[in-house]
């Protein structure tokens, strides 16, 4: 990292790279009571990627995703989604939510929730069609849950409640996929199951964001990474932002020198 | 007139009620900090709307056997019995079914009133006009009050202080770091419980000075009013009885002096006056204070962002740093830097590159645990840490690619 | 019974107190999985600071100007709830006990302060109101029902929550979709470009309008029952929404028509010649149902996600 670096970090609006990024956030600063907890950062998803945010527990990670769709308000920055702001681009992104976020004790059954991805189609009033159904049911099937679809909500496990929110995203038939800790406290079944989905989705021609914070599964899921503590630290492709100097910066002393040697190596 | 109730010279009764709500009121404070504490601070108002059938049950008993039912301590004996029943019954609903607290909170308080009114109704009918006082525990009435039941709140008021006092460490301790206390022995349940007992005995002494609806406000709202001033939790314990302790004087007092000015409802005024002002004006917490801090942060924070975009030549899209900028001297309204704006870029830009040798470099973790983005490099090290890292740089503007 | 007893005497106050009790379980069941429950019990206190404040600028007791003060009383006691929660950073059981206790404490200030005496305006009738008094004198029978002239006699009462009712209905028809997936999802309701923050605030408005109209019939004691009493039972009959409101509305019913029916003949039948109070034997029935479920329901407990 250096001060030419540095230097790209900030990209100007109408920079081309911005038009068409699925993703694209300048100077966002969002801070609980007098802390930053991301400080002016930039970040230009590419399109048809699949992107890692990784970072240290607490260095702004789902709050840098949060800001961008406009959940937490920003002290500054903005977010563009495909060179339009947010809002007028609802219909083109799905989020995934982390898993504890809600009250998994809801009465609702699994294939209701699926059928909320498609709220922005049914609108207020419009009926539930066979055709609605069938498409949440093809959604769950895609995760491994179509026999689950008139369970009751809470007695999922917690791999399963993901694999039914990573269901009811693909329900919104979005073309940018944001997951806030896809992995966290899963089964190594369900953690293979949501990769295979969003490796489809890529080859689909989709963009996927994941909150990330295993960092020995960085290489082997994604193909770039996006590298935050409070500040960015690095965005590129896996080989070259995923490097020992700059999982030094973000991760300070937290990760031992061999581990961090251990990682890199497997991104070359 | 005031002034001779305030300094207890309005008669026996006045002043025996004027102390004891004093008493009340400094435990009611001192006990709902630890409510407040442990988040259960409504829990009062299930066991204060849970008192009712109590009263109306204990009447009907006394008069069943003979008794006039208008036995002050055997009414508030009947009210604990049955406050204490809507406690268990709120702890055992959120323990044995889904439901979450508020609503068995809610359910208790209401069902339990709502059958209290009921007693009532037969109280009125069994015996017409004996029943008129026991309207008077649903908003308290302090008026025509007599001797006897004067020297019993008092008495109570001075006894449950006494049992806050006595608890206070232990309850401390459990509010203030549950697992810690039990880790050292301390039995929470235990604990818990005792905070629960006090809140009832806080609600049963004050049913008939301040009402069973109001009685919640005493507990609620001074530890709410100290919690702006102070975040030791002994301190809002000994601040929430001292507002309480105050609160419940004045008010005793003030409604002394005029018929039209009932206790209760003077008490819960004078309290949330206390409570606004607080709000407001506490130096730290109150939201004055906020308001000007979270300006001053906002300020910084675009200050830098425009600072280091200045720095990197870059243009600066928000209006507000611009004007920020601009009204420091620091650029020019088309966004270009000034010679002042330069040099203070030129150093923040720096300080950006000290940080990231500092975050990079395990020597120096702790301070890089400091590290938000805003704070001055200064701050966490010396001179001479700053001047090592400098050699590192290559100089103030030097390129290391 | 006849017709000719039932109809003037009885069959008004029931109505009311059916259709009080269903309007507030309606919005009670998301109040409930909101975990604001008590949202409730802070409305039904401060509607009496609405209606004193209304009769002391209008100088009558009546209805409309009351049930503005009453509606407009609950708006401020929400509004000031979520300004001393935020502002104060103050956790919201404490800021809402803190709000309704001084704002009733104002309106027993403001009542004892003013000159009441000549009307009918008294804390306890505002705690727990007077079904039993609504009743029908123009009906002679079954038959009334259909007599245009009869009908126009009708408790106006009776009219209001009615169409009170309606009006929860629509709103809850209408606002199915978002109210769900905001209570289940806020987050994920708000990048679906809903306003969530509304949405709460018009749940919270549309059960403070319910809460006034039940509270001019029965009083504040049945509106917090029946906010969460009906749908905390019926959430424990069943793990699914739509299930849970039928139920909560069957609930509401069973409370309102037990609980009158008992508070009129339940004395009788035990040798006594005086009626007990509705209002109350409502709730306490509502209790009795809750208490029920509560040891009975097939889905009392918490699923609780097995372990993996």
């Amino acid at each position: 990292m250096t001060l030419e670096l540095a230097a790209n970090q900030g990209a100007v609006p109408t920079m081309p790279n911005m038009e068409e990024s699925p993703l694209a956030i300048r100077g966002m600063t969002v801070s609980y009571g007098q802390k930053p907890v991301v400080f002016s950062v930039d970040m230009t998803i590419k399109d048809g990627s699949m992107t890692a945010i990784i970072g240290p527990n607490g260095a702004g990670k789902s709050t840098l995703l949060k800001a961008a769709l406009g959940i937490v308000k920003p002290l500054a920055g903005h977010a563009t989604v495909y060179g339009k702001p947010m809002a007028a681009q609802r219909a083109r992104i799905a989020y995934v939510p982390q898993r504890a976020s809600v009250d998994w004790d809801f009465p609702t059954r699994v294939i209701d929730v699926v059928l909320m991805g498609l709220y922005r189609e049914l609108g207020l009033l419009r009926r539930v069609l066979q055709s609605h159904r069938d498409t949440a049911m093809a959604c769950l099937e895609r995760v491994g849950m179509a026999d689950f679809a008139d369970r009751q909500i809470g007695q999922l496990s917690g791999g399963q409640q993901q694999r039914v929110f990573l269901a009811r995203a693909l329900a919104q038939g979005a073309d940018l996929y944001l997951l806030d800790e896809p992995f966290s406290g899963v089964d190594a079944a369900t953690e293979k199951a949501i990769i295979a989905v969003l490796k489809g989705l890529r080859e689909e021609g989709k963009t996927v964001v994941a909150v990330h914070h295993d960092l020995a599964t960085v290489t082997e899921y994604f193909d770039r990474v996006f590298m935050i503590n409070t500040r960015k630290i690095a965005e590129g492709s896996v080989g070259e932002a995923f490097t020992p100097e700059n999982l030094d910066i973000a991760y300070g002393g937290r990760l031992a020198t061999g581990q961090i040697d251990q990682l890199a190596l497997a991104a070359r | 007139m005031l002034w001779d109730a305030l300094t207890l010279q309005l008669g026996y009764n006045a002043t025996l009620v004027t102390i004891g709500a004093c008493f009340l009121g400094v435990a009611a404070g001192v006990t709902g900090t630890f409510l407040y504490l442990r988040k259960r601070a409504l829990v009062s108002d299930a066991i204060s709307h849970a008192t009712l059938p109590g009263v109306g049950l204990a009447f009907i008993l006394m008069v069943m056997l003979g008794g006039d039912g208008r036995n002050l301590p055997i009414l508030l004996l009947g009210s604990a019995v049955s406050a204490g029943l809507g406690l268990l019954c709120v702890n055992w609903l959120t323990r044995n079914t889904r439901l979450a607290e508020d609503a068995a909170i809610g359910a208790v308080l209401s069902v339990f009133f709502g059958f209290g009114i009921v007693l009532l109704t037969v109280i009125q009918t069994m015996s017409a006009g004996r029943a008129a006082g026991l309207e008077g525990f649903l908003l308290g009435s302090t008026a025509g009050m007599l001797w006897n039941d004067a020297v019993v709140i008092a008495v109570g008021g001075a006894a449950t202080l006494a049992l806050v006092l006595m608890l206070r460490r232990p309850m401390g301790l459990v509010a203030f770091d549950p697992e810690f206390a039990a880790s050292s022995g301390v039995n929470v349940a235990r604990i818990d419980l005792s905070i629960m007992g006090l809140a009832m005995a806080v609600t049963v002494v004050g049913l008939k000075i301040v009402g069973l609806i109001l009685i919640v406000a005493m507990l609620i709202i001074p530890p709410v009013t100290a919690r702006f001033w102070t975040d030791r939790t002994d301190r809002v314990a000994l601040i929430s009885g001292l507002c309480g302790g105050a609160a419940a004087w004045i008010g005793a007092a003030l409604s002394a002096t005029a018929p039209a000015l009932p206790t209760g409802p003077i008490i819960v005024l004078v309290s949330f006056a206390m409570f606004a002002i607080s709000m407001f004006l506490a130096p730290n917490r109150g939201v004055l204070a906020a308001v000007l801090r979270h300006g001053r942060f906002q300020r910084r924070v675009h200050m830098r962002q425009g600072l280091l975009a200045l720095a990197q030549g870059q243009p600066i899209y928000e209006n507000y740093t611009l004007r920020l900028l601009r009204k420091a001297g620091l650029a020019h309204p088309d966004g270009v830097a000034t010679e002042a704006g330069k040099a203070r870029a030129a150093k923040a830009l720096r300080d950006e590159k000290r940080w990231e040798l500092v975050r990079a470099d395990q020597a120096f973790e702790s301070a890089a645990a400091l590290y938000d983005g805003l704070r001055e490099i200064e701050t966490v090290l010396t001179a001479d840490q700053i001047a090592e890292i400098d050699t590192r740089i290559g100089g103030p503007r030097g390129m290391t690619a | 019974m006849s017709g000719a007893e039932f109809v003037p005497l009885s069959l008004t106050p029931m109505l009311i107190g059916i259709f009080a009790a269903v309007a507030c379980a309606l919005p009670g069941n998301f109040l409930v999985l909101r975990k604001q429950a008590l949202i409730g019990d802070a409305i039904s206190h401060v509607v009496l600071p609405g209606i004193v404040v209304a009769f002391l600028v209008t100088g009558a007791v009546s209805a409309w100007p009351m049930m503005i003060g009453a509606a407009l009383a609950s708006v401020v006691a929400v509004v000031l709830i979520e300004a001393v929660r935020r502002l104060g950073r103050i956790e919201p059981g404490a800021a809402m006990g803190l709000t309704f206790t001084a704002m009733f404490a104002a309106g027993v200030l403001l009542l004892e302060q003013s000159d009441t005496s000549a009307v009918h305006l008294d804390v306890e009738h505002a705690l727990y109101g007077n079904l039993e008094s609504l009743i029908w004198l123009d009906a002679v029978g079954w038959e009334s029902l259909l007599d245009p002239i009869a009908l126009a006699g009708l408790p106006v009462e009776l009219i209001r929550i009615a169409v009170t009712l309606m009006a929860v209905c629509a709103f809850t028809w209408l606002f199915w979709r978002p109210l769900k997936l905001s209570t289940f999802d806020e987050g994920f309701a708000q990048t679906l470009g809903m306003r969530t923050g509304w949405i709460g605030l018009a749940l919270v408005i549309v059960a403070a309008i319910a809460a006034v109209a039940a509270f001019d019939a029965v009083g504040s004691i049945i509106v917090i029952a029946m906010f969460i009493c009906p749908p905390a039972a019926a959430r424990l009959m069943t793990n699914q929404l739509e299930v849970q409101i039928v139920w909560s509305v069957v609930f509401a019913f069973l409370s309102a028509v037990l609980g009158y029916v008992l508070a009129g003949y339940g004395p009788l039948w035990l040798g006594h010649d005086n009626a007990v109070s509705a209002a109350g034997m409502i709730a306490t029935v509502s209790g009795m149902i809750l208490a029920l479920a509560a040891l009975f329901a097939p889905c009392r407990k918490r699923a609780g996600a097995p372990a993996h």
